[in-house]
C-alpha cells in the first residue's frame, strides 16, 4: 500500500508541454508513473511522444479527465495561473492536485485551498517536490532514481532537498510513500494530514517527520502525535541557527505564541515521544534502530 | 518583504485610512526643514524595520525644528536592534483619548487570514495578549468573503472597539488584498481628541511572490541601508542571509542549507552567512556566491554541500572548477557532493587537485573539516 498515490493513480499534467513539465513528465514515466494526458489550452489534440508512450494533450482538464479518468493532477504553470490551475483541476473533480510551482502569493493560496477544500480535492503544495511511492508511482519532482525502492517507512517534509537526502541514506530500508508537502506558509495537506494517512496505511511502520523554522505546524502534528499516533515517529528540524530575518512582529506572537522556533519545535515533538535527530544522517540512524 | 513604518504610511492613505502628517528625512538639516514645515512640534520616529522602537529610544518629541535637528543627529547612524538609523520620520504629534490595537495577520494553519483587535492597544499589546487573552478578540476571514460592512462591524464589536472603527478595518483589509500583504498592523489606531481615527503607527509586509503583478515594488530602489554583501548579493540574484560567524555556507535548497548551518554550528563552528544556490548549478552563480562569501574578511572557511537530486552533481563540479578561473580561492573551500552524478562529481574535482579545495564524503564529516580548518585559521 501507499498513501495518497499507488499504482492504480492516473495522472495528468497542467503545463506538460512546458520545459519543466516535459522534463519531469519524462522523469515520472521512467519512474513508473501511468501518465494519461497533458493539458494545454493552445495545444489541445497534439500528442507528445515520450520514449514508451504517447501521451494526448487537452484543452482543459474536464475533457482530460472524461477522456481519461485521471484522478491526479501534477501541476507545472507559471505562478500566476497556478491559482487558476487548481480551481479548473477542482471544478473537474480531480480528486489530488499536486502544485510544484514555485513562488505562488500567498493570497492566491488561501483562495485556492479554500476552493479544492469546498470541493474535496486534496491539494498538495504549492513549492513542493510532490511524492513518490517507490515502486508504484511519482507525481512530481522527487528523483526517483536516487531512492526507488519501496519499504516500510512513511514520510512527510517541508523541505525537497532534505527529503531527498533522507531517501539517500534510507535508500535499503525503503519507503512506502514520501510526501514533500512544501515550505509555503499556506499549503493544503499538512504533516497531520499525512500521520493520519501513514497510521491507517497498514505497510508504514515508522513515520519520518522533518519540520523546518517558522509556522506552528510541527507543534500541531506533535499534539497530534501525541494523541492519535500508534505508529513510532522520528523527527528531525531544521534552522536551529537561522537568522530570525522575517518575523511577524506582535501580530506573529500574539497569533502562535511562540516564535515557531526549531528549539521549540523539537521539544514539541520530544514531548510526544518523538526521537529528533540532531543531523540528517543521525535521524536516519534512529530510523534504522527503530525497524530493527 | 517588511516594509518601512513611512511606507506602510504611504499604503495606508492610499487606502482612504488617515494618517497623521510627517515627512522622511536622511539628514539632520532636512529634519529642521520639515520640522519648520510641519509646525515647529514634531515627534521623530528611527525608521528601522523591527519592533520596540520606541522603548529602544528611537522616538522622541521635539519641542522646536532647532530641538528637530539635534534630535534627528542623535538617532541617525545608531543601532537599534542590529538595525542602523539610516531615515528618521518627523510626524505632527496628535493629541488622543482612546489607543486601540489593529491587524490582519496570517494563520498559517487554517491557511487564511485573521482579524485581531482590542481595545487596549499601545507599547504593551504583546503583555496584554498574554496576560488577559480576552482582551484580545481574534476573528477569522473567510476569503471568498473578506472584510465587508457587517463584518467589520462584527470586529469591533467582539474586540469593544467604538463603531466609527469598522469603516477603517475595511479599508485596512483593501490594504492587505490590493497590495498582496501578509500583514497589516496599525499600533496604536487612535481616537483624537476631536474625534478623528487615525493610524498613527504600522506595519505592512508585502509578499514577494506577488511581485509580478504588484509594479510599484518591483520598480523600488534596493534599501540603500541594509548589509552591504545582502545588497550585492541581492544584485546578483542571490538568495543569501548575512550571519556573524566564520564558515561559509553553500548548499542547494533551502531546508538542506538550513541543515547545513545547523550541523556546522554543531561541529562548534558558526556559519558565516546562509546561501541556497537552489536547482541551478551554473558556473556563474557558483562564482557570484563564491565572491560575494569570500568578500566576507569573517569568513575562514567555505563548505560547498550539495545533495543532487535533480541537480546533477556532475555539473556542480564542473561549476566550482569554473569559479575557480575568475574567482581567486584565498581560504579553503570543504566540498560535498551527494546523490545524482556523485562520484562523476567527485572524479571532476580530483582532477582539479586544487590545493585548497577538499572533499568529504558525507555532510557530518565535511561540517567537521570546515569547523576545524575555520577555527584553526
Amino acid at each position: 500500500m501507499a498513501i495518497y498515490l499507488t499504482k492504480r493513480s492516473k495522472v495528468l499534467v497542467q503545463g506538460m508541454t512546458g520545459a519543466e513539465g516535459m522534463k519531469h513528465t519524462r522523469r515520472m514515466l521512467a519512474a513508473g508513473t501511468d501518465i494519461v494526458a497533458g493539458v494545454n489550452p493552445r495545444k489541445a489534440g497534439l500528442a507528445v511522444d515520450f520514449e514508451d508512450r504517447t501521451v494526448p494533450v487537452f484543452g482543459t482538464v474536464a475533457e482530460a479527465a472524461a477522456a481519461t479518468a485521471a484522478d491526479v493532477t501534477v501541476v507545472f504553470v507559471p505562478p500566476p495561473f497556478a491559482g487558476a490551475a487548481v480551481v479548473e483541476a477542482a471544478d473537474a473533480g480531480i480528486g489530488l492536485v499536486v502544485v510544484i510551482t514555485e513562488g505562488v502569493p500567498v493570497h492566491d493560496a488561501v483562495a485556492f485551498h479554500a476552493y479544492a477544500k469546498a470541493r474535496g480535492t486534496r491539494v498538495i503544495g504549492p513549492n513542493c517536490p510532490g511524492l513518490i511511492s517507490p515502486g508504484q508511482s511519482n507525481a512530481g519532482i522527487i528523483p526517483a532514481d536516487i531512492a526507488a525502492k519501496p519499504g516500510r517507512i512513511g514520510l512527510v517534509s517541508k523541505s525537497g532537498t532534505l527529503t531527498y537526502q533522507l531517501m539517500y541514506e534510507l535508500r535499503d530500508a525503503g519507503f512506502t510513500t514520501a510526501v514533500g508537502i512544501g515550505g509555503d506558509p499556506v499549503i493544503g495537506t499538512t504533516h497531520i494530514d499525512c500521520l493520519a494517512a501513514f497510521e491507517n496505511d497498514p505497510d508504514t511502520e515508522l513515520v519520518i517527520l522533518i519540520g523546518e523554522i517558522g509556522g506552528d505546524a510541527e507543534e500541531r502534528a506533535a499534539a497530534y502525535i501525541a494523541d492519535r499516533v500508534t505508529k513510532p515517529v522520528i523527527g528531525y528540524i531544521a534552522g536551529f541557527t537561522a537568522p530570525e530575518g522575517r518575523t511577524m512582529g506582535h501580530a506573529g506572537a500574539i497569533v502562535s505564541g511562540t516564535s515557531g522556533t526549531a528549539e521549540a519545535k523539537r521539544h514539541a515533538l520530544e514531548a510526544a515521544g518523538v526521537r529528533v535527530g540532531s543531523t540528517p544522517s543521525e535521524t536516519a540512524l534512529l530510523a534504522l534502530a527503530q525497524l530493527g | 518583504m517588511d516594509l518601512y513604518e513611512h511606507e506602510a504610511r504611504e499604503l495606508f492613505a492610499r487606502h482612504g485610512v488617515s494618517v497623521p502628517d510627517a515627512e522622511v528625512v536622511d539628514t539632520p538639516h532636512e529634519a529642521r526643514r520639515a520640522a519648520e514645515r510641519l509646525g515647529g512640534r514634531v515627534v521623530v520616529k528611527a525608521q528601522v524595520k523591527t519592533g520596540g522602537r520606541g522603548k529602544a529610544g528611537g522616538v522622541k518629541l521635539a519641542a522646536d525644528p532647532a530641538a528637530a535637528e539635534l534630535t534627528a543627529r542623535q538617532v541617525l547612524g545608531t543601532d537599534i536592534k542590529g538595525h542602523t538609523v539610516g531615515r528618521v520620520m518627523l510626524a505632527q504629534p496628535v493629541d488622543f483619548e482612546a489607543e486601540f490595537y489593529v491587524s490582519y495577520v496570517l494563520d498559517r494553519g487554517a491557511g487564511r487570514f485573521l482579524a485581531i483587535a482590542s481595545a487596549e492597544g499601545g507599547m504593551d499589546i504583546e503583555e496584554v495578549a498574554a496576560s488577559r487573552p480576552d482582551a484580545v478578540a481574534r476573528i477569522p476571514v473567510e476569503p471568498d468573503e473578506g472584510v465587508t460592512a457587517s463584518k467589520a462591524a462584527g470586529i469591533a464589536a467582539a474586540a469593544g472597539l467604538p463603531p466609527e472603527v469598522a469603516p477603517v478595518l475595511e479599508r485596512l483589509w483593501q490594504v492587505l488584498v490590493r497590495e498582496d500583504a501578509l500583514l497589516v498592523e496599525v499600533n496604536p489606531l487612535v481616537r483624537t481628541t476631536d474625534g478623528r481615527i487615525l493610524a498613527l503607527d504600522g506595519k505592512v509586509t508585502v509578499d514577494d511572490n506577488a511581485r509580478f503583478r504588484q509594479g510599484r515594488w518591483s520598480a523600488q530602489a534596493p534599501d540603500p541601508h541594509g548589509d552591504p554583501l545582502e545588497a550585492a548579493a541581492t544584485a546578483k540574484g542571490l538568495n543569501y542571509v548575512k550571519l556573524d560567524g566564520e564558515v561559509g555556507i553553500i548548499g542547494n535548497g533551502a531546508g538542506l542549507v538550513m541543515s547545513t548551518l545547523d550541523v556546522v554550528a554543531g561541529c562548534g563552528a558558526r556559519p558565516a552567512n546562509f546561501l541556497d544556490i537552489g536547482g541551478g548549478a551554473s558556473a556563474e552563480v557558483m562564482a557570484d556566491g563564491l565572491s560575494v562569501i569570500l568578500s566576507d574578511p569573517a569568513v575562514k572557511s567555505v563548505f560547498v554541500n550539495v545533495f543532487g537530486g535533480i541537480t546533477a552533481c556532475d555539473a556542480v563540479a564542473d561549476s566550482i572548477v569554473r569559479a575557480l578561473e575568475s574567482v581567486h580561492l584565498t581560504r579553503p573551500l570543504v566540498v560535498r557532493l551527494d546523490g545524482n552524478a556523485a562520484a562523476r562529481g567527485r572524479a571532476i574535482l580530483d582532477d582539479r587537485a586544487h590545493p585548497l579545495v577538499h572533499q568529504a564524503t558525507t555532510m557530518d564529516s565535511a561540517a567537521r573539516r570546515a569547523a576545524q580548518l575555520a577555527v584553526s585559521a
